[in-house]
């Protein structure tokens, strides 16, 4: 069970419509590194980990993802929303336009729409675990390719806080999955599994 | 627009409280024989609580499905949504 809490996790303002940036934080939504992806396969994987500790890190940091999920569609939301027909065609953005008006949908920046394909759920604990550690770090990459994309101090600052949660998640997956080593070899000795 | 301010910052303390509480959460994950921030975060969740349901009292419940009540008529639909709120012009 989930309750929602009516609050973003970090403030978001955004006071200038710019559709060019929005067609690219948009990846962080529904692209192969973004927080609906995240979510999911960390959500998906803690069915099949071996430990509470370990299942709690997922259950948790998946939590927090669909938190910045609605993070990032409250910052392309906002750079839309003031965004007229001229400077959509402008950004390139009139394709998904046609498609989907100003609405939320799950795609990449080029458009692509979201596919289970961008995760794995491998019930192996050591795979799933290095799985996580390398998405966290394509996350931050792309949090680092956004900012530099970035031409507004508002934006940037929550791309920021974005980018630093993935570098705590990193941490806390290398922590789990040391832990996790340390359970599987200790079993392994002691009694059959 | 002196309320807003108002509403504004207590929603901003809530998200430092709930931040805090959340990142030492994460951390106990990894680490639940730490005791000093095992009272950390018990402090920060206390801390969170109470200015949650100050701030509720003022402008309506952030929890649903039964984790805060509310005054008639049902405020759970009011208007902003997180997403409403650094968007709206600014006047
Ligand atoms: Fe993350």
């Amino acid at each position: 069970m989930w309750v929602y809490e009516k609050k973003l996790q970090y403030p978001v303002r955004v006071t200038r419509p710019n559709p060019g940036l929005a067609k690219n934080i948009i990846t962080q939504y529904g692209g192969p590194d973004g927080e609906l992806a995240a979510s999911l396969r960390y959500l998906t994987q803690r069915y099949t980990m071996p430990t509470g500790q370990a299942i709690a890190v997922l259950n948790d940091i998946g939590t927090e993802e669909l938190a910045h999920m609605e993070i990032v569609a409250a910052l392309v939301y906002g750079l839309l929303q003031g965004a007229s027909i001229e400077m959509i065609k402008k950004a390139g953005m009139d394709g998904y336009y046609a498609d989907h008006d100003k609405a939320l949908y799950f795609v990449n920046a080029v458009g692509a729409p979201w596919t289970a394909t961008y995760i794995q759920s491998k019930g192996d604990p050591i795979a799933d675990l290095h799985e996580n550690l390398a998405a966290e770090e394509k996350a931050r990459a792309t949090y680092e390719y956004l900012i530099q994309l970035s031409d507004d101090p508002e934006v940037t600052d929550v791309l920021r806080f974005l980018r630093q949660r993935e570098i705590v998640h990193f941490q806390r997956f290398g922590e789990t999955l040391d832990l996790v080593q340390e359970h599987l070899n200790h079993r392994h000795y002691f009694y059959a599994p | 627009m002196r309320e807003d301010r108002e509403r504004m910052e207590m929603l901003k303390e809530l998200q430092e409280l709930s931040f805090v509480a959340l990142e030492f959460n994460l951390y106990l994950d990894t680490h639940p024989c730490d005791r000093r921030a095992l009272a950390e975060y018990n402090c920060f969740t206390q801390a969170y609580q109470a200015a949650k349901m100050r701030y509720e009292r003022m402008y309506g419940p952030i929890t649903n499905f039964g984790y805060a009540p509310s005054q008639y008529p049902w405020q759970w639909i009011e208007t902003p949504w997180p997403w409403q709120i650094g968007s709206e012009e600014d006047c």
